[in-house]
């Protein structure tokens, strides 16, 4: 199939894909305790994502990944932040009601150093979910626009 | 701590090194991978000046998502620059 690479590069994409993956979600999933969040993490995904087609070629990159769901995916996720900043209005924009509350990621932080509990911060992480997604899904279709205008007209 | 300071000084010499020869290749697609290179290093001088968010952002979009996008415009484009 024209636009792909050599074995070389196919089989190390196949390992790497699913590797450079976990680490996205893992940045963004431990957003509020370690360094990297929604954006960084977003953009690690995003990176994974952007090796398809360079290795595969645009043909199998776009069987796999549709640009119009990832638009709506960005829509999603943009709202989504704008309503978790909304969530404490009562109080003030961008309270963090669900911090405390015993809910998901509500567990109470004790006092003292502590190694990072993953179940705290309250909105913080679904922030950060929703930051990610935008990120991820957003880059992704730059990429994926650049694709179809490059494969469009022409010989290649 | 002179060791750390001498890391860097390796490292800033090597960001110059790949962004000069990013400059200076005729062929467009080794000048887009010293430039990735360069990136790599921004990456790790930003990790040694204890900045890891910075690191993680530089080393996903500078060294990753831009390469992948001039090898795709690069596709449409000549490889060789002219004289």
């Amino acid at each position: 199939m024209r636009g792909e690479m050599s074995v070389i590069v196919r089989t190390i994409a196949r390992i790497t894909y699913a590797l450079i993956l976990v680490f996205g979600f893992y940045v963004i999933l431990h957003g509020h305790l370690t360094p990297g969040g929604g954006f960084q993490g977003g953009a690690v995904v995003a990176s994974g994502f952007a090796l398809l087609p360079v290795a595969f070629g645009a043909a199998a990159a776009k069987r796999y990944l549709n640009p119009s769901l990832m638009r709506h995916l960005e829509e999603v996720g943009s709202l989504a932040f704008l309503a978790l900043g909304f969530l404490g209005i009562g109080i003030s924009f961008f309270y963090n009601v669900l911090a405390n509350s015993g809910s998901l990621f509500g567990a109470a932080v004790p006092f003292g150093p502590n190694s990072g509990i993953l179940n705290s911060a309250g909105t913080l992480p679904f922030m950060n979910w929703a930051v990610g997604l935008k990120v991820m899904t957003g880059l992704m279709t730059i990429v994926l626009v650049l694709l179809i205008g490059a494969g469009k007209e022409g010989k290649d | 701590m002179i060791a750390q300071e001498i890391v860097q000084v390796i490292t800033l010499v090597l960001i110059l090194v790949g962004a000069a020869l990013a400059v200076s290749f005729k062929d467009l697609l080794a000048s887009i991978l010293a430039l990735a290179g360069a990136s790599l290093l921004v990456s790790l001088e930003f990790y040694i000046l204890q900045a890891p968010d910075v690191a993680i952002a530089e080393a996903a979009i500078g060294a990753a998502l831009t390469t992948a996008i001039y090898v795709i415009a690069l596709r449409r484009t000549r490889r060789k620059e002219k004289e």
